[in-house]
């Protein structure tokens, strides 16, 4: 069936709701309908610059992630790996990011010093420097703790390819799913769920320059953050006419995740991830790449998850027994079950 | 164990899917009834109907607690977080339900103050900490929930709080399926029995109509091979006429239930007539605190309600006991998708058009 396209979801005294902010279905049609006024750079994670012969990509996110602190990171850290990686899915060798503070009056000074440490760690890590920043304040209640902004920049090294996507192109991801989404919400909603799940927080681009290195010809690769891996994959697919089929008993995921998923009534598959990204190459490729990934730190539990066939820009779930369905963009953030 | 590889084997589900098309009678049709949401979800999840005969039909029933809450509730939840000095609490489903003129989320971004929480004690904490505000816990849910929400009025009697309220619309699952099975013309052949409610009432409740009726019954868990099983065990019931309660689940399931849970929940709730969306009003079918706790009843919070207004193409009374599917009203998929929910059964979890057009067919 056929939504129609023309309607228009957002009338003017309509109010922001919190499902805007998901990273699905609410918050593009957000986007198309408000703010398309603004939209001079595309909807790539980074913008692509000519300035006189350097060739760059921008990128910029804000980050309000309540509990500041979870396990196997913080906001801090989520803010310098985020904007590293929206560079570095792009090709870019990511070299600078400015970062902007807004503070909750109350916020205690060790928190703030611990932020701050741990976004230098992240820094040092990913081989960036924060050049510029600014920092404000305000009542105690208009925040929560800390929101962050960074921007970032990067340079193209090397021209990636750009090639488009064709039938036989393989689809891969680095690792399994769910973690960071599911260690947010054991934390937020303090859950007594034991299976030491942790945030999958970090920077990819070293991982990414030797994935390239092997295989210059990637098609495609996109961090897989809110919307989890099902959001990307229906980004990636819609536009190339073909269809996206993933093998869902393949698609790696920690027993411990996909057990805290089923006790609150949520697929892996739409969960946020803050380590993983899809990756799209060439079918002679898979074997290069997957030996790669498989070979560094960010890409252990790397696997190869489904391709692409003749279509019309759908993702397919194959499941147990051949089982088919569609994996669809999500529409907001999943809530857990009631019953 | 593994609880979840262990059941989704795709070994067992063709054996099984294999079973059911050798044992079903291929001049008779069985039409089973999924009851609980999250039945209908799975099914659509793990593309079970295509894997059975042509003969054996599944169609969903009013398992889903947001969808058969009738409109007015809503209305009332939107009017109370719209109240001065008043908190409404709720369990996420509700946020997006449409009541008359706007939703809970609507009503949240536009100053009332709504909060979405995964334990009713978060709100019982919340009243704990704001003695100035009046805290009020939309109790929306069948017998799995109702303990917990119990629960949570223990949590706030032993703090000795004056400002937390249940807004009880519990319902009660083996009342539904006696309205269900009561008009003369069912062609029902049987129950796939909820899993998570078997959990805390037993198999040994459902005895009683299953008997009435004639029915056949299995109850079944929620991974594929659970599913399944129960169907075949549904269909040999049917073959050889004999229905009766059977148990697919009984790594979970007890005769008896959870009986601490049914205590809690007895001496807080008394069974009262309610009004389930779409089918009218049940006798005995939903729960009201008990006049001991009317303390921590937030029917009584005087508060003013605009006049019902449903949608009259909204189709979901039908839906939700099994007379039509979702692809028969003819918003679903056009004007109304999840995205601009018309009716409960596109917004909820649980509901049976939110996983038809979910799971739509590829």
């Amino acid at each position: 069936m056929q939504t129609n396209e023309k309607q228009i979801y957002m009338p003017s005294n309509d109010t922001i709701q919190i499902g805007h902010g998901s990273g699905g279905r609410l918050m593009h049609r957000l986007i198309d309908e408000v703010f398309a006024p603004l939209s001079g750079g595309g909807d790539d994670d980074s913008a692509i610059l000519d300035i006189d012969a350097s060739h760059l990509a921008v990128s910029t996110d804000s980050y309000v992630v309540q509990p500041v602190f979870f396990p196997g990171g913080d906001i801090g850290k989520l803010a310098v790996c985020g904007t590293v990686n929206d560079l570095a899915v792009m090709g870019a060798t990511p070299k600078y990011l400015t970062v902007g503070f807004i503070l909750e009056e109350g916020l205690s000074i060790d928190d703030l010093r611990r932020i701050v440490l741990s976004m230098a760690e992240a820094a040092a890590e990913a081989g960036v420097d924060i050049i510029a920043g600014d920092t404000k304040v305000v009542e105690r209640g208009a925040a929560d703790k800390a929101f962050i902004n960074t921007a970032g920049i990067g340079v193209f090294e090397r021209e990636p390819a750009r090639l488009p996507i064709q039938p036989g192109d393989v689809v891969l991801v680095n690792g399994p799913i769910g973690d960071h989404g599911i260690a947010i919400m054991l934390a937020r909603e303090k859950l007594p769920m034991g299976g030491d799940i942790v945030s999958d927080c970090a920077p990819l681009n070293g991982l990414i320059v030797e994935i390239l290195d092997v295989c210059p010809e990637v098609r495609f690769i996109r961090d897989a953050t809110r919307g989890g891996l099902a959001a990307v994959l229906n980004e990636i697919t819609s536009g190339t006419g073909l269809n996206c089929e993933i093998n869902e008993l393949d698609i790696p995921i920690n027993p411990p995740v996909a057990a805290a998923c089923e006790v609150l009534g949520m697929e892996a598959l739409y969960v946020a991830n803050e380590g993983k990204i899809a990756v799209v190459v060439p079918e002679d490729a898979v074997n290069a790449v997957l030996g790669a990934m498989l070979a560094h730190r960010y890409g252990r539990g790397a696997a190869v998850v489904g391709c692409f066939v003749s279509g019309d820009g759908r993702v397919i779930g194959i499941g147990a027994a051949d089982t088919r369905r569609i994996i669809e963009m999500p529409l907001a953030d999943q809530l857990p079950r009631i019953c | 164990m593994d609880f979840l590889a262990d059941f989704r084997r795709p070994e067992d589900i063709k054996r099984l899917a294999d079973a059911i098309t050798h044992r079903v009678e291929p001049s008779c049709d069985y039409v089973f009834m999924e009851v609980c949401g999250t039945h209908t979800m799975a099914i659509g999840r793990y593309g079970l109907r295509r894997l059975l005969p042509d003969n054996v039909r599944l169609i969903s029933g009013p398992g889903c607690p947001v969808c058969v809450t009738p409109q007015r509730y809503v209305d009332t939840a939107i009017a109370l977080a719209r109240r001065a000095n008043t908190a409404v609490f709720t369990f996420g489903d509700m946020m997006r339900v449409p009541g008359s003129s706007s939703t809970l989320s609507r009503a949240g971004s536009q100053g009332g103050t709504v909060r979405v929480v995964y334990s009713p004690n978060e709100a019982v904490s919340y009243a704990s900490e704001n003695p100035g505000t009046e805290v009020v816990f939309l109790g929306v849910g069948f017998e799995t929930t109702t303990p917990v929400v119990a629960g949570s009025i223990v949590l706030a009697e032993s703090f000795g709080l004056s400002n937390y309220r249940v807004l009880a619309a519990h319902k009660l699952i083996p009342q539904a399926l006696e309205a269900l099975c009561a008009p003369p013309e069912l062609l029902l052949n049987g129950f796939i029995l909820p899993a998570h409610v078997s959990a805390i009432i037993g198999s040994d409740a459902y005895k009683a109509v299953i008997e009435k009726y004639n029915v056949a019954g299995c109850i079944a868990g929620f991974e594929p091979s659970d599913i399944l099983q129960g169907v075949l065990q549904l269909v040999k019931q049917v073959n050889e006429e004999k229905p009766r309660v059977e148990n697919e689940y009984a790594r979970v399931v007890k005769p008896e239930g959870n009986r601490k849970a049914q205590g809690l929940v007895a001496l807080m709730f008394e069974p009262v007539d309610s009004e389930w969306r779409g089918i009218g009003v049940i006798p005995g079918s939903g729960l009201k605190l008990r006049p001991r706790y009317r303390k921590y009843d937030a029917s009584e919070i005087e508060v003013e309600i605009e006049p019902t207004q449903e949608n009259l193409d909204c189709r979901c009374g039908e839906i939700l006991t099994g007379s039509i599917l979702p692809g028969d009203c003819p918003l679903f998929g056009k004007a109304c998708i999840p995205e601009n929910p018309i009716g409960a059964c596109m917004v909820s979890s649980e509901g049976t058009c939110a996983a038809y057009y979910k799971y739509r067919d590829v």
